[in-house]
């Protein structure tokens, strides 16, 4: 008789989370490395779940700055780590979208009974960032490698040139377009007439409201201090608007309209920041069989990209595939923008967030480039990054993914309940979106 | 840190040069280690009335200690146990010292003297004097003793708890436990099924477990076999993780003193766990100054910490059903709540508070399912804290003690680990010093 394997889905948990306090680059975690911080972020994690000698089935994280000897990561992180050693592990990379992307393949994992329990996250280090050797110089030493005699290789070592002992930096910036994100982000502003001032009101909140939730406790489970450092070392709490204006503008100031016209300042951007997080998700039954807490489960999530290379300058800017992916993880779900209690908008820039909300509000954008009949229409301000977010907290690029997963997660079992919309632009044009509940 | 002059003095240079100049010589304590015998010695077991009870050479045997019946020439004794519980007039008391006063001579290094005794209770004030003399001869007698054995008065009043007691008192657990009086009173106190995992299947929260005594708590609960959530500050959570990663515990961020932390434990406790068994209320501070120029902030915060946070949380757990039956709390005094010290009217006032909270809560956990309370007074203890001091001040105060040391945080671990055993359900309200008999405040 012929046998049929029935596939039945469930929901993913999310139990919990946990994170280093994130470090202003070259600050307080100059000399740890992603492995390191990875580490202790898992180490974390398990001290707070009594996870020791666990296995898990499976740990997914990533790092977007990676030295060339970390290509197993995440698995050399669990081997350090007081999980067992049986736990697999694999690394993956999607710029900024890193560790929401691990989010979404362990809880695809999860809903279909593949694994019963994971671990995703994601790590960077802008401080103990990988250098490599000048372009040229490696293209000699791997000639002399290749060099079968030695007359060959003193031939080939003739190809060094003193100019190839400089080595190569990593830069934030697009191979593509040789534009840095904050001068993609600058076009994208002006284009949509971002002003600075509603810019440094959303710096300014992120660092009240980040500053507030630290005050009432609400890290207390979520972060644990690393390398003597207990609190986000971006976050100034006293910030405020007037101080913020008085800054000067650091991208757009060659766009037209010149220094003037440039409204985008190093506090309306997030700075280069070291740390890693992680977030615990199981099957329901995992959770309740190690007397564990379920504080959201995992809807679905979505991911676009645009053509920042060749597309449209207002509608297909470098970071604006959220915009283009969220209506279709809504439609998906049958849901509109309203129907949420917490909105999670990453911010990269106070414009990406502020840009990404009137793209949605233009009836002629929807139109358009999302094909609606209707704008997705207006968010209600009080639900969006009420605990403060990477203006703040700071961005370690694969870090913030699991950063707001398990903020999110623990707002709405705060909440006894709702729904919450996260949104991640990511270098490359893509866009990481994704739906929690409980 | 280590101790260079116990160090010195245990080598034969040092030993013979302190032995002329006739300077202190602290030995090397006996502590417990998993599968060492109870005892380096034989047991020989004495009683006012010359038969000493059957039911008592039991329970010392049941201990693992090899109780002798008849004594030969050139004995050494691994403990002497007087019973002394019927004495009624000090006319008796001399049977104490024929017992001892020939034997204590052949009591073998970290040797123990234990003296079953009754507490006062008022009936008859000969009997009750008698009774009392009791302290002044173990105390005294504790002075005496050397090479790290040590003297210590059970008042039993009920035998519920003795065979539990005497396996800490004769065993290194006891190690730092000297000239000490406890009463053992009625409780339900089962014996668990695994001796070497008393507080198997127990689930226990240790605060202001990051480091020093509280790591130590931490670490002997969960060699007991207990379940252990390790609380700390939020700030000393990196420190937090690793002890709960090294004992396989759960760690939790908690700030005792915040007006919250009860109802965040008990939020986490119906979430987290089936119930508490154990609770060690570990945390405290130390803001010291002279009385005369105490701020407000250093006596207030001193007074949250150490004092009102046992008192709210305890409440919060009576009120609760999340505290087991036969659960048991232990909360951490000091020798200061006993004797007072110079800048720490504050720390003094809490740590003498927790004596009486202690007392005056004994009869509220007995009735929550016959749960108990204890505290425990640690007195000089070698911690990260007392290794900041001058060298001269931690040398001075090391020697100031019948053991002529400073105890380690085990020790007092140790001491806690035992009142929170399921055998320990007799000992209730009362505190136990853990300070190798401490000339201050002892």
């Amino acid at each position: 008789m012929e046998k049929k394997v029935t596939v039945k889905t469930r929901r993913a948990a999310i139990v919990g989370g946990n994170r280093i306090p994130f470090a202003r680059s070259n600050g307080k975690y100059s000399h740890a490395s992603n492995q390191d911080m990875l580490t202790a972020a898992i180490d974390g994690l398990v001290a707070r779940f009594g996870l020791q000698g666990e296995q898990v089935g499976e740990v997914a994280a990533g790092a977007v700055l990676k030295h060339s000897r970390d290509f197993n990561l995440t698995r050399e992180s669990v081997l350090g780590s007081t999980l067992a050693p049986t736990t697999p592990a694999y690394d993956v990379q999607q710029a900024c979208g890193t560790g929401l992307e691990t989010a979404i393949l362990v809880a695809n994992k999860i809903a279909l009974g593949q694994i019963d329990s994971a671990i995703a996250g994601g790590v960077d280090t802008t401080s103990d960032a990988p250098i490599a050797v000048n372009e040229g110089l490696r293209e000699v030493l791997l000639d002399v490698n290749r060099a079968k005699s030695v007359p060959d290789r003193l031939k080939a070592l003739t190809g060094l040139r003193p100019n190839q002992l400089v080595p190569t930096i990593p830069q934030n910036s697009e191979p593509r377009t040789g534009l840095s994100m904050g001068e993609h982000q600058a076009i994208t502003t002006q284009e949509w007439g971002i002003s600075r001032e509603a810019q440094d009101e959303l710096a300014a909140a992120s660092h009240r409201h980040l500053a507030a939730a630290y005050d009432r406790g609400f890290f207390d489970d979520l972060v644990t201090p690393f390398l003597g450092l207990t609190r986000d070392q971006n976050l100034r709490p006293d910030t405020t608007v007037e101080k913020l204006s008085k800054l000067a503008p650091v991208f757009g100031t060659r766009l037209p309209g010149g220094v003037e016209g440039a409204t985008m300042t190093a506090a309306n951007s997030t700075p280069l920041t070291d740390g890693a997080s992680v977030v615990l998700l199981a099957s329901d039954e995992w959770a309740a069989e190690h007397k564990l807490p379920v504080l959201a489960h995992f809807v679905d999530g979505e991911t676009a990209a645009v053509d920042y290379v060749h597309g449209d300058r207002k509608a297909d800017g470098l970071l604006m595939a959220p915009v283009y992916a969220v209506p279709r993880l809504l439609a998906r779900n049958g849901l509109t923008l309203q129907d949420f209690d917490f909105y999670e908008i990453h911010e990269a820039f106070a414009s990406t967030v502020l840009t990404t909300l009137k793209a949605w509000e233009d009836a002629e954008f929807c139109k358009q480039y999302l094909g609606l009949d209707a704008p997705l229409g207006s968010i209600d301000r009080a639900k969006l990054n009420v605990n403060g977010s990477s203006l703040a907290a700071g961005h370690p690029f694969a870090a913030t993914g699991g950063r707001i997963v398990a903020s999110l997660a623990k707002m709405i079992h705060e909440n006894g309940g709702g729904r919450g919309l996260i949104s991640i632009c990511a270098a490359g044009g893509q866009g990481v979106v994704a739906i929690l509940e409980a | 840190m280590s101790d260079r002059y116990l160090n010195l003095v245990n080598s034969p240079l040092g030993s013979a040069v302190a032995t002329r100049v006739g300077l202190p010589k602290p030995a090397v304590l006996r502590r417990y280690k998993s599968g060492d015998p109870i005892l380096p010695g034989p047991v020989l077991i004495g009683a006012t009335t010359g038969r000493v009870k059957a039911s008592l050479i039991k329970l010392v045997t049941a201990a693992g200690a090899d109780v002798r019946a008849a004594e030969t020439e050139g004995d050494r004794w691994g403990a002497l146990i007087f019973d002394a519980t019927a004495v009624a007039t000090p006319a008796d008391l001399a049977g104490i010292r024929e017992f001892f006063s020939g034997r204590l001579r052949s009591l073998l290094p970290s040797g123990r003297v234990l003296v079953l005794g009754r507490a006062a209770d008022g009936a008859d004030i000969t009997v009750d004097a008698t009774r009392q003399a009791l302290d002044g001869i173990v105390r005294s007698l504790a002075k005496e003793l050397q090479r790290g054995s040590t003297a210590n008065l059970l008042l039993v009043e009920d035998e519920a708890s003795l065979g539990s007691a005497l396996r800490f008192f004769l065993s290194g657990k006891s190690a730092y436990v000297d000239g000490q009086p406890l009463v053992l009173g009625a409780g339900v106190a089962p014996a668990p099924k695994d001796w070497d995992q008393p507080l198997a299947g127990k689930t226990a929260l240790v605060t202001g477990a990051a480091r020093g005594i509280g790591a130590a708590i931490a670490a002997v609960l969960a060699r007991d076999g207990a379940r252990v959530i390790v609380a700390d500050l939020q700030q000393a959570g990196e420190a937090l993780a690793k002890v709960a990663n090294r004992i396989g515990g759960t760690a939790l961020h908690l700030d005792v003193a915040a007006p919250t932390a009860p109802e965040k434990l008990l939020t986490y406790l119906q979430a987290q766990t089936d119930g508490l068994d154990i609770l060690v209320h570990n945390a405290g501070i130390t803001r010291d100054k002279l009385l005369a120029n105490m701020k407000p902030e250093q006596w207030d915060s001193v007074i949250a910490v150490n004092l009102q946070s046992q008192l709210s949380i305890n409440a919060a757990l009576l009120g609760s059903s999340l505290l087991r039956d036969q659960g048991r709390v232990v909360c951490l005094s000091s020798t200061t709540g006993f004797s007072g010290n110079r800048g720490q009217t504050n720390y003094g006032a809490t740590k003498s508070g927790v004596i009486g909270l202690v007392r005056s809560s004994a009869a509220a956990f007995a009735a929550h399912g016959d749960s108990t309370i204890n505290a425990v007074a640690p007195g000089f203890i070698d911690t990260e804290m007392t290794a900041k001091m001058p060298l001269a001040t931690r040398e001075v105060a090391r020697r100031l003690s019948s053991l002529q040391q400073a105890g380690l945080p085990i020790d007092v671990a140790e001491a806690i680990s035992w009142l929170a055993s399921p055998g320990a359900g007799g000992v209730n309200g009362q505190t136990l010093r853990v300070c190798g008999q401490n000339l201050v405040g002892a």
